[in-house]
């Protein structure tokens, strides 16, 4: 599984990149987990407001960070 | 009930005079920032359940949507108005409206109105300038996107975008748009974090511009700045927009400071400039903006906004 955090690199990028390893840990899974910062490569995604949250290439969340419980239900 | 707290932690309690300059400096601080906080806190955790349930994408659809001869403008700088705006999403935002089809034009029209005119700013206007100088505030910032993005929208700098926005803009992709089912209850946690968050960001704004405005309400005599800053200097209007272009920092933190010029005889028209100035052109923002869009547009957005903030100045300084 490849777990992208798309966000420019502010404080909410950080906390979420937090919650994702937490929600991974709590599953007993492993992804490979990619910050993309580069604004380019998050207008692929057509987020409008970050950080957002992409699970093998999909967009599952944007514009918030998400709760250790809500990620959860992305990685199942 | 805050003139309370503060008049009895300051006079009774701690026993300070209150003809000291720095009691008196200390009461504004402490009755600021109780006030302040207060209403900071309201209204944030209003505006994060409103973001909840009406979020950014929605924002979109409803300008995508919409023809309207030119009031797309207005339409674009309302709801930048009501939007909370982050200014570390604004490219995506920014990004994510262009390749929406929005024009330029309206999306600068959004762009200009949302730092401006938000909920924080116009809490604490109400707090502490009362409802006719808030609505006058509100009004103002909108008309300033809405003219200044269709003043640009008619010149065509489309071609003065970053060529990797404009390769962006070739691509038609479908919109991101994620139904969020979860009800009210499960969407709390999320909700109070972000106040809490929020809130946590612009407490240091607040305290700084609470001490910097209770120093210059405990030290700097009444009228002080009448003769040097007073509606008769015609330069002062312009002088105060220029000033604030560097510097940075949000409305929570500019009000107390306003509040306090006020006071001390700054004319409002001068000290809404001032406000406008800070919180709408910022050096990080032209920084972050420099990211889509070159130089000489980033010039042409910040002059025509500066000189609509400077023409306010003097017209408030008018009415007011």
């Amino acid at each position: 599984m490849i777990i992208k955090i798309l966000g420019s690199g502010c404080k909410n990028c950080t906390k979420l990149e937090a919650h994702v390893r937490e929600a991974l840990q709590d599953l007993g899974k492993t992804a490979e987990i990619e910050k993309i910062t580069d604004f380019a490569e998050i207008a692929q995604f057509n987020v409008m407001k970050t950080p957002a949250l992409v699970v093998d290439e999909k967009l599952v969340s944007f514009g918030k960070v998400n709760e250790v419980s809500e990620i959860k239900t992305f990685l199942e | 009930m805050f003139e309370m707290i503060a008049d009895g932690l300051i006079y009774n309690l701690l026993a300070l005079d209150s003809a000291n300059h720095w009691a008196q400096a200390l009461h504004f601080f402490v009755y600021d920032t109780l006030k302040i906080s207060f209403l900071v806190i309201f209204v944030i955790s209003l505006m994060g359940i409103v973001n909840s349930y009406f979020p950014i994408d929605k924002v979109r659809e409803f300008l995508e949507n919409k023809k309207l001869f030119g009031l797309e403008h207005f339409l674009a700088s309302v709801l930048g108005a009501v939007t909370p705006f982050c200014s570390c999403s604004s490219i995506p935002l920014f990004i994510g409206f262009l390749k929406g089809g929005i024009p330029l034009g309206v999306t600068l029209s959004f762009l200009i109105t949302s730092p401006l005119v938000n909920e924080i700013a116009l809490i604490l206007f109400l707090g502490i300038f009362g409802w006719k100088v808030t609505l006058v505030y509100a009004i103002s910032g909108i008309l300033i996107g809405t003219f200044v993005g269709f003043f640009l929208s008619k010149l065509g700098l489309e071609s003065y975008l970053e060529d990797w926005v404009k390769e962006q803009l070739k691509q038609k992709m479908a919109q991101a748009s994620i139904t969020d089912e979860r009800n009210f209850k499960d969407r709390i946690p999320e909700i109070k974090a972000e106040a809490v968050d929020t809130f946590k960001k612009i407490i240091p704004y607040v305290l700084g511009g609470v001490a910097i405005g209770g120093v210059i309400h405990g030290f700097v005599p009444t009228g002080y700045f009448e003769q040097y800053m007073g509606k008769d200097n015609f330069f002062a209007v312009p002088i105060s927009t220029i000033l604030a272009i560097p510097m940075y920092s949000n409305a929570s933190g500019v009000i107390p400071i306003i509040q306090s010029l006020v006071a001390k005889g700054i004319p409002i028209g001068t000290a809404i400039a001032f406000m406008m100035s800070v919180v709408g052109l910022s050096l990080p923002e032209a920084l972050l903006l420099k990211k889509v869009m070159k130089l000489k547009l980033i010039a042409i957005y910040f002059s025509s906004v500066a000189f609509s903030i400077i023409i306010l100045g003097y017209l408030f300084n008018m009415i007011l």
